[in-house]
C-alpha cells in the first residue's frame, strides 16, 4: 500500500469546524468546539484572524519521535501512514507527551487508569480503502486525502502557480525528517504556532547517538576498570611483598648480629 | 500518656505531620487520578515528580558507586569506612526512585511491561533497565551489612568473593544510568533552552553526578554525626572535598567550551529569567563551592567544607530542575508549578529517606568506629608538614 497522507492548504480553509466534527463522529468522542488538543478532540480548528484557520492534528511523522521514545513501543508507524498507539501496552510515562515536537498526545488525566489520546489517521477506515473522516467532510478541499508522493506534487505544483498567494514552503515535506499530514500557507508558519526550529532530520537520530554508545561504554568501559583493578591491586600487593622480604632481611642481620 | 509525649519530640511530630498530608495526596492521586492531586497537563507531562523524585534522586545516589570506585577499582582503602553508606545512601535513593515512580506512571501496575515488551531505541527503555539492574546490584553491595548483623558469616564471605566484579558492574550500570538521564532531553532540542540543551547532555549529567555523589557523602557523614554523635572522618572527608574540585572544575571547562562550540554565550548574558537562574545554577552550585574548597583551610575546617558539599547539592538540584522544568517552561508556554499535593509527595519521600537512613544507621553495622577526630586531623597535617619539608630539602 502506497503511503497515505494529507494536504492541508490553510488558504482555502473556511472555519467551519466540520472536520472536528467528523472526526469526533468517527472517534466516538463526545461533542465540543475546542481550540486545544485533548483528549475528547483529535484534531481542531484554531482562529488567527484575518480570515486564517488552521488545523492541528497529528502529524503522523515519517520517522517518528513517539515510536522512537516509547520505552514499551506502544506507538508503531504503519506502512501506509498512520502512527498507532496500543493502550494494552502502555505504562504511562508520558514520554511521548514530552518528546513530540509538534505537541501532539494528549493525556486523559482524571481517569485512573490514564492513556493517551491523538489521532489516528482512521487506519481502520484507510484499511477499507476510505479517505480519513475528516478530509472526507471538508466542504472546500483545504483537507485532501492521497498518497503522499502525489500530494507533495500537487502542492508543489500550487507553489509554483501561484507563486504570490503561498509562502514557498511546505511544512511537513522536512520537518523532523518528513511526515505524513503536508500544509501550505498563506502567512509564514511561525506566525501561525508551527514549530520552525526543527532540524531536517528524524528527532530519534539525536536519542540514537547516545544509545548507540552502550555497547562500546559497557565493552571499553569494563575492560578498563578490571585492568585498572589488577595493575593497582597487583601493585599494592607486590608492595606489601618488598615490605614481608625486609623485614624478613632485617630480622635475619639482627640474628647474625 | 505521659511516657507517650515525652517520646513525641519535635522531629518525630513533624514526620507525622509530613506522613499524614503525603497520604491524603497519595489517596487522591490513586483514586481520582493524576489530573486531581498535580498540576500536570498535556502541556506540560512531566513535572516535580520527574524533576525532583527522578532526576535528582538517582544523581543524589551516585555517592555509592563513586565510592565503591575508589575503595576497589582505585585501590585507595582509606576510603572504606565511609564505603557503607554511601552504599546505603545509594542503595535507599535507589528504592525511593522506584517508589516515587509508582506515583507518576499513570499506570504503575504495568511497570513490569518494561522486562517483556522491548523498544531498544528508546532512552527511557535504557533508563527502566538500569533502575532495574542497578538497584539489585545496590542490594547486593548492601547484603554483607546485613548478613553481619544477622550474623550469617558464611554469606557474608560469599558476598566478599564477588565484590570486584559487583563493583565493576555497579559502576558500567551507572555510568550509563547518570548519563542516560541527560540522554532523556536529546530529543527535545527545540524545547529546551539553549542554556542547557547540549549534545552533551548525557555527559554533563554524569559529571555532576559524580559530584554530587562525593558532596552527598559529606552531607550524611555530618548529619549522621550530629544524630548518633558521632566523630566525623574528617581527614577523608577533606580528600573527598580535593576530588570535588577536580570534578567540578572539569565541569566547569567543558560547560564552558560547550558554550562556545554550540555560539551560546549571547544567552548567558542575555537579562532573562533563565539566564538569572542559570547563573545561580553555575555561581552558587558549582563556581562558588569549587573556589572555597580549593582553599586547604575550608576543607580542613568542619563547617567549611559541609556547607561546600551542601552548596554542591542545591546546585545539582537545581541543575536538575533547570534542565525538566524551568528550561521547558518557556517553550511550553503552560506556566507549570507543582501542586501542594506533588510537593506533599515528594517531601514526603524525602522523610521516608531520613528516617530509613537513620534506623539503618542505629540497628545495622553501617558506620565503623571513628578514630577521634583531633588525632586524625593532627594526623594530616603532620603528613603535609613532612611532605613541604622534604620538598625543601
Amino acid at each position: 500500500m502506497a503511503r497515505k497522507a494529507m494536504l492541508i492548504d490553510i488558504t482555502l480553509c473556511v472555519g467551519c469546524g466540520l472536520c472536528r466534527d467528523a472526526c469526533k463522529q468517527a472517534n466516538g468522542l463526545p461533542e465540543g468546539e475546542e481550540t486545544k488538543l485533548n483528549a475528547n478532540a483529535y484534531t481542531v480548528v484554531q482562529d488567527w484572524g484575518d480570515n486564517t484557520f488552521v488545523r492541528r492534528v497529528c502529524m503522523h511523522c515519517e520517522n517518528p519521535t513517539c515510536v522512537s521514545v516509547c520505552p514499551v513501543g506502544a506507538f508503531t508507524k504503519t506502512a501506509a501512514g498512520p502512527v498507532l498507539y496500543d493502550e494494552e501496552k502502555c505504562i504511562g510515562c508520558r514520554y511521548c507527551m514530552q518528546a513530540c515536537p509538534f505537541q501532539v498526545p494528549t493525556y486523559t488525566w482524571n481517569e485512573t487508569s490514564p492513556r493517551v489520546r491523538k489521532c489516528i489517521f482512521c487506519h481502520e477506515r484507510l484499511a477499507q480503502g476510505l479517505p480519513t473522516a475528516c478530509s472526507e467532510a471538508c466542504p472546500t478541499g483545504a483537507t485532501i486525502f492521497g498518497d503522499r508522493d502525489e500530494l507533495i506534487a500537487e502542492a508543489q505544483k500550487r507553489l509554483q502557480e501561484n507563486p504570490d498567494k503561498y509562502v514557498n514552503h511546505i511544512y511537513g515535506l522536512q520537518e523532523a525528517g518528513g511526515t505524513s499530514v503536508l500544509f501550505l500557507s498563506a502567512v509564514p508558519f511561525e506566525k501561525l504556532g508551527f514549530p520552525t526550529n526543527l532540524p531536517n532530520q528524524p528527532l530519534p537520530m539525536l536519542t540514537w547517538n547516545a544509545l548507540s554508545k552502550i555497547p562500546n561504554i559497557v565493552a571499553v568501559g569494563g575492560t578498563a576498570l578490571y585492568g585498572l583493578w589488577w595493575i593497582v591491586n597487583r601493585r599494592d600487593e607486590i608492595g606489601k611483598l618488598h615490605a614481608k622480604l625486609k623485614e624478613m632481611e632485617e630480622r635475619d642481620h639482627s640474628g647474625e648480629a | 500518656m505521659k511516657k507517650l509525649l515525652s517520646q513525641l519530640t519535635f522531629w518525630r511530630g513533624l514526620l507525622v505531620l509530613l506522613l499524614a498530608l503525603g497520604l491524603y495526596a497519595t489517596y487522591v492521586r490513586f483514586t481520582q487520578g493524576l489530573g486531581a492531586a498535580t498540576n500536570l497537563s498535556d502541556q506540560f507531562p512531566w513535572g516535580l515528580w520527574i524533576g525532583f523524585d527522578i532526576l535528582c534522586g538517582v544523581g543524589l545516589a551516585a555517592g555509592g558507586f563513586t565510592l565503591c570506585a575508589i575503595v576497589y577499582i582505585f585501590n585507595l582503602k582509606d576510603f572504606k569506612p565511609i564505603v557503607r553508606p554511601a552504599v546505603l545512601t545509594a542503595f535507599l535513593g535507589y528504592l525511593l526512585v522506584i517508589f516515587a515512580l509508582m506515583y507518576d506512571l499513570g499506570r504503575p501496575f504495568r511497570i513490569w511491561h518494561a522486562l517483556v515488551m522491548w523498544n531498544p531505541n528508546s532512552v527511557m527503555f535504557e533508563v527502566a533497565w538500569c533502575v532495574m539492574l542497578y538497584t539489585t546490584v545496590l542490594a547486593l553491595e548492601f547484603s554483607p551489612v546485613l548478613f553481619e548483623g544477622l550474623g550469617w558469616m558464611k554469606a557474608v564471605r560469599v558476598m566478599r568473593a564477588i565484590t570486584i566484579p559487583l563493583v565493576i558492574i555497579g559502576v558500567l550500570l551507572s555510568t550509563l544510568h547518570q548519563s542516560s538521564l541527560g540522554s532523556l532531553f536529546l530529543i527535545v532540542p527545540e524545547k529546551l533552552h539553549p542554556l542547557w540543551y547540549s549534545s552533551l547532555l548525557p555527559v554533563f549529567f554524569f559529571l555532576s553526578a559524580l559530584g554530587v555523589g562525593c558532596a552527598m557523602v559529606i552531607f550524611e557523614s555530618f548529619m549522621s554525626s550530629r544524630a548518633f554523635k558521632r566523630e566525623i572522618e574528617m581527614p577523608l572527608l577533606s580528600q573527598l572535598g580535593r576530588v570535588m574540585v577536580v570534578i567540578l572544575l572539569i565541569y566547569t571547562v567543558m560547560k564552558i567550551q560547550d558554550l562556545f562550540d554550540r555560539h551560546a554565550f549571547a544567552a548567558v548574558f542575555t537579562l532573562s529569567l533563565e539566564s538569572t537562574l542559570y547563573w545561580i545554577e553555575m555561581g552558587f552550585g558549582v563556581l562558588l563551592p569549587m573556589i572555597l574548597l580549593s582553599f586547604r583551610k575550608v576543607r580542613l575546617q568542619q563547617t567549611g567544607l559541609f556547607v561546600s558539599a551542601l552548596l554542591v547539592v542545591i546546585g545539582f538540584v537545581l541543575n536538575r530542575m533547570n534542565v525538566s522544568i524551568t528550561g521547558m517552561e518557556g517553550w511550553a508556554q503552560a506556566g507549570y508549578f507543582p501542586s501542594w499535593m506533588e510537593i506533599a509527595v515528594t517531601v514526603m519521600i524525602v522523610a521516608l529517606g531520613f528516617t530509613a537512613f537513620a534506623l539503618a544507621a542505629r540497628y545495622l553495622p553501617v558506620f565503623p568506629k571513628a578514630e577521634p577526630e583531633s588525632q586524625a586531623i593532627e594526623a594530616v597535617h603532620l603528613r603535609e608538614e613532612k611532605l613541604a619539608l622534604e620538598m625543601m630539602k
